[in-house]
């Protein structure tokens, strides 16, 4: 029988090691998996690398995996906000490295990874630093940067419905990032707000198929003073 | 001589955004054209982070942590509206479908460049979000900004000298002071402020100027709002 639901949210996280690329959907708080972030901060892992839009903002959630210092490179898109001058210490400081990209180019970057297309090229960034030191090439006279694909060991993922097989549903514009990963990393981990009974999901409604997704746990609401301190 | 203020410029900005068009407003000084859509357009705005036909503000107390734009400001959905994911979302832009994207700027060159992700070479947390992917992909990049910087020193400029964010993109650019086209010969000024003379806009400004035959005035249009 095909049933992706686990026990425990330990269990869901189980072979997450040191040094791993996560990758872990949302935009700001929208989809973003808190759930599965709190899990994975008590596992302790260390020096990961992170792919997600922005580093977090204040003493929750994504900030959290920084102040704790667990994160050993980031790749986003925006990692100002206001934890920013923390962030740039830290960058300074050595401890933790990040690549910069245009959202565009993170967003298909991911979705590459997900559908075994090892590079594209975007006329994204061309002519700007951020495509310093990268191959070119012209198209009908329109410059363009070679960006690679960006895959994962693991994908944490916030979807609204799920079924045993791993179907999701989103809600609103907490979509965003999450297809995409739920795609691009080995192990695809889930947390979703409500898993339903088979047949439940109307078929056409389905935007990630169950196929893409390893672990499912329903969500649980992480409440302001189950964060803890950190620096 | 009287400037406009920011409302006043989103609103003369707004004028211009035609029935049926899609846009994406830039965080910041743009996100300001959403209050002086005109009357009578289905005019649809687009976020990066997924939709399509975004609505206002939503009373307080209403917000909902799935509806935020990209500035991640709560928001609502028009009718009409629909949701896609992140790859889509810049698949839209990038693909030239958007009629119109306004973005703020630092800074602005003769030949269309822009610069408006970044002050300093080496800022490690120097964030660029969707702005290099707005400025290649959109059918028409419009500036909002102020034509001058805190300092006094121009944004209209040869070269730009902060790190650029898009090459040659720019077409149009509203400030405070007047409306300029960006042509192949350079800033062309069509509309300036009442109370200021050529003379003064391009004592105001780092480029060389032209200004259109029959220069219009710059309206102020926050009070028809």
């Amino acid at each position: 029988m095909l049933d992706r639901r686990c026990e425990s949210v330990e269990q869901a996280l189980e072979g997450i090691k040191d040094g791993m690329r996560i990758m872990v959907s949302g935009f700001g708080e929208a989809g973003r998996p808190n759930m599965l972030i709190k899990a994975l901060i008590d596992s302790g892992v260390k020096d990961i690398e992170l792919v997600s839009n922005n580093a977090g903002a204040g003493y929750e959630g994504l900030a959290m995996l920084f102040r704790h210092k667990m994160v050993r490179k980031l790749y986003c898109s925006f990692p100002r906000g206001s934890m920013g001058e923390d962030v740039k210490k830290w960058v300074l400081e050595g401890g933790l490295e990040i690549e910069v990209m245009p959202q565009g180019t993170l967003a298909e970057r991911i979705r590459a990874a997900g559908c075994g297309i090892p590079a594209f090229y975007t006329p994204t960034a061309y002519g700007t630093k951020l495509a310093e030191g990268k191959e070119t090439r012209m198209f009908d006279g329109v410059g363009h940067v070679m960006e690679t694909a960006l895959k994962a060991d693991v994908a944490l993922v916030k979807a609204h419905k799920a079924d045993r097989w791993g179907n999701l549903t989103y809600l609103n514009l907490a979509r965003n990032f999450s297809p995409l990963m739920a795609m691009a990393a080995t192990t695809t981990i889930v947390e979703a707000d409500e898993i339903v009974e088979l047949g439940e999901l109307e078929p056409n409604t389905i935007v990630t198929p169950g196929i893409c997704v390893d672990r499912l746990v329903t969500s649980r609401r992480i409440a302001e003073n189950e964060w803890g301190n950190a620096a | 001589m009287k400037p406009l203020t920011r409302e006043a410029i989103a609103a003369r900005l707004a004028q211009d955004i035609s029935d049926g068009w899609h846009v994406n407003l830039g965080i910041g000084m743009p996100e300001q054209v959403a209050n002086f859509l005109p009357e009578g357009r289905d005019i649809l705005l687009h976020s990066e982070n997924g939709i399509l036909g975004m609505g206002p503000t939503p009373p307080e107390g209403q917000e909902d942590e799935t509806l935020v734009n990209a500035g991640k400001k709560p928001i609502t959905m028009l009718k009409g509206a629909s949701i896609f994911d992140h790859a889509l979302s810049f698949g839209l832009v990038r693909g030239g479908h958007l009629q119109l994207c306004v973005l703020g700027a630092y800074q602005v060159a003769e030949n269309g460049d822009i610069a408006n992700w970044s002050r300093e070479d080496n800022d490690p947390i120097a964030s660029v979000g969707g702005a290099m992917d707005l400025a290649v992909g959109a059918q028409r990049i419009w500036v909002m900004m102020q034509h001058n910087d805190k300092s006094g020193a121009p944004r209209l400029l040869e070269s730009c000298t902060y790190p650029l964010t898009g090459v040659g993109c720019v077409k149009r650019i509203y400030t405070d002071l007047a409306v300029i086209d960006v042509t192949p010969e350079g800033f062309l000024v069509t509309e300036i402020v009442d109370g200021m003379t050529p003379e003064e806009l391009q004592e105001r400004s780092g480029a060389k100027l032209r200004f259109a035959e029959g220069v219009g005035r710059l309206h102020d249009f926050t009070a028809a709002a």
